[in-house]
């Protein structure tokens, strides 16, 4: 599909999607309550079928952290992007490992380097860093080591 | 019934494999949960060689930081360096040479023919076949007399820039490959031979860790992992870069799912790599090896991926600017990681002793899962 018909499909599925069409793909920012029901929906409709998760991050953006999601289809070869802007005191998002399982590490790395929470993430652990790091979250970009980051 | 096997139960019996441990090639440490020999749940541990790469990156310069990579997936490190040059270029439209591009794609080939060979050695020694390895590395020993001659580096390349790539090819290159195609050709039947066609090694790859086709894009498996359960997924095909819109070869899909399918993707490829640097290695067109670029390189406020076909499989670069000369933030998604999220699932219910063949065919490279 273009992104002419994504958006409409898009538009149908969730009104209140805001779209971005700047980059190489179409962007799609939602809210993060939004999440999950919207994403169970890009993976099962039959126009859409975004059954590849190929990137998943997330941006410190200072006055917030973004989630970013990277999606494609392996039957209809399109792409898109979503984004989800968190509040940096306490960032809550649902977790889509029940969706694109990959999800399952991705979320984990990104919950110990941003310190984001999953919600019912079947195994919220750490899985890069050593044991009793939680609490500082080395991505973000007021992450302090004195001792083990050499400043350039 | 996989979540009823995945839970502890008094008699079990827990194992740590790595993070020394010669099978794992590298600082990967599994914690593995088995009921007497039935593997019940794999666990991976990471971080042994993690280096955060992608926050060292956001203090270096778009110049800087591709050196870094060479460093992550060290087998493919040609592959990963074009495609941080290709995210710079997309993002400040630098049109690169056609010399360039097709010098990149050679390289690339040959960077994959290296890596192929080292897993296929690598991989028949963990399952206790030794003769492989001395046969794989005399002919990638030649390759990497190529890359030194050219690059200065045999492992840890860094030739690919913005632009184009960083000086000539070596006098002696187009000679050279020749000969190393000519030498291969004449090798790559003993590897069937040797190895392929052996009735134990058959039997300790067929119907060994099965990954069925929609696992496998669910787990975001890529190369010749997802090809072998019959996803088409190569980068080169789908979302031609550099000049492999120019070449004519196969995506290489084995439909099976288990090791067999994997190890036969792998040595198919290699055919299909010798092809594309056959059609190339005589058409090198003439001009400049690189792109006048300005001295201090700064991309436009956006974001910026570029995806590209490791040995592994789908290498992203993900950039964010905000218009300076380092990045924002930086996200390399490195095909490993995807890879060896679904070990586990591949793992459950079948024998310890098949655990090293499934790892084998899953070709990891720690510090690119790490990174």
């Amino acid at each position: 599909m273009m992104n002419e018909a994504l958006k409409t499909r898009i538009t149908e599925l969730l009104a209140t999607a805001t779209f971005d069409e700047t980059g190489e793909w179409l962007n799609i920012s939602i809210d993060s309550t939004q999440w999950l029901t919207f994403a169970q929906q890009l993976r099962n409709d039959d126009n859409l079928l975004f059954d590849y998760l190929f990137c998943l991050t997330c941006i410190d953006n200072k006055t917030n952290l973004t989630m970013v999601y990277h999606l494609t289809s392996t039957k209809y070869r399109h792409n898109i992007v979503i984004r989800s802007s968190l509040n940096t005191d306490n960032p809550e998002i649902e977790s889509v490992a029940s969706i694109w399982k990959t999800a399952n590490f991705h979320e984990r790395e990104v919950y110990e380097l941003f310190g984001v929470n999953f919600l019912n993430h079947p195994d919220l652990r750490l899985l890069i860093l050593p044991d009793g790091w939680e609490g500082k979250y080395p991505l973000r970009k007021n992450f302090e080591d004195p001792v083990n980051m050499i400043k350039l | 019934m996989f979540e009823e096997i995945g839970t502890t139960t008094e008699g079990d019996l827990i194992i740590n494999v790595g993070p020394q441990h010669p099978a794992t090639h590298g600082v990967l440490h599994l914690v593995i949960t088995l009921n007497g020999e039935t593997i019940k749940k794999v666990e991976p541990h990471l971080g042994y060689i993690h280096r955060s790469i992608e926050k060292m990156c956001e203090s270096l310069t778009y110049r800087q930081f591709i050196y870094v990579t060479s460093r992550m997936d060290y087998l493919s490190a040609h592959i990963n360096n074009q495609a941080c040059a290709l995210v710079v270029e997309k993002g400040m439209q630098i049109e690169v040479p056609e010399r360039a591009k097709v010098i990149r794609v050679l390289m690339a080939e040959l960077t994959r023919i290296a890596s192929h060979e080292l897993w296929w050695g690598a991989m028949a020694m963990d399952i206790g076949a030794f003769t492989p390895f001395f046969h794989a590395f005399r002919e990638r020993e030649t390759i990497n007399d190529i890359m030194e001659e050219t690059c200065g580096a045999r492992l840890t390349m860094n030739y690919m820039v913005p632009g184009g790539v960083m000086q000539e090819l070596h006098s002696d290159f187009q000679k050279k490959v020749k000969e190393f195609i000519k030498l291969f050709k004449l090798k790559i039947h003993e590897y069937e031979e040797l190895l392929t066609g052996n009735i134990i090694f058959q039997n300790r790859m067929k119907a060994v860790g099965i990954l069925s086709k929609a696992d496998a894009i669910s787990f975001g498996c890529t190369g010749p992992v997802a090809r072998g359960s019959g996803v088409s997924c190569d980068i080169r095909k789908i979302y031609p870069y550099d000049a492999y819109d120019k070449v004519q070869f196969d995506e290489v899909i084995e439909t099976a799912g288990d090791s067999l399918a994997r190890y036969m993707v792998r040595l198919k490829e290699l055919h299909q790599s010798i092809s594309i640097i056959e059609q190339l290695i005589d058409n090198i067109p003439e001009g400049d090896f690189q792109a006048k670029t300005k001295a201090v390189l700064k991309l436009p406020k956006g974001e910026f991926y570029q995806r590209v076909e490791t040995a592994r499989g789908e290498f992203g670069v993900y950039i964010v600017s905000e218009g300076g000369t380092t990045p924002h933030r930086i996200k390399f998604r490195s095909p490993g990681f995807s890879n060896l999220s679904a070990l586990d699932h591949m793992a459950r219910g079948s024998k310890l002793g098949d655990l090293v063949a499934m790892m084998g065919t899953l070709d990891l490279v720690i510090p690119d899962i790490d990174r």
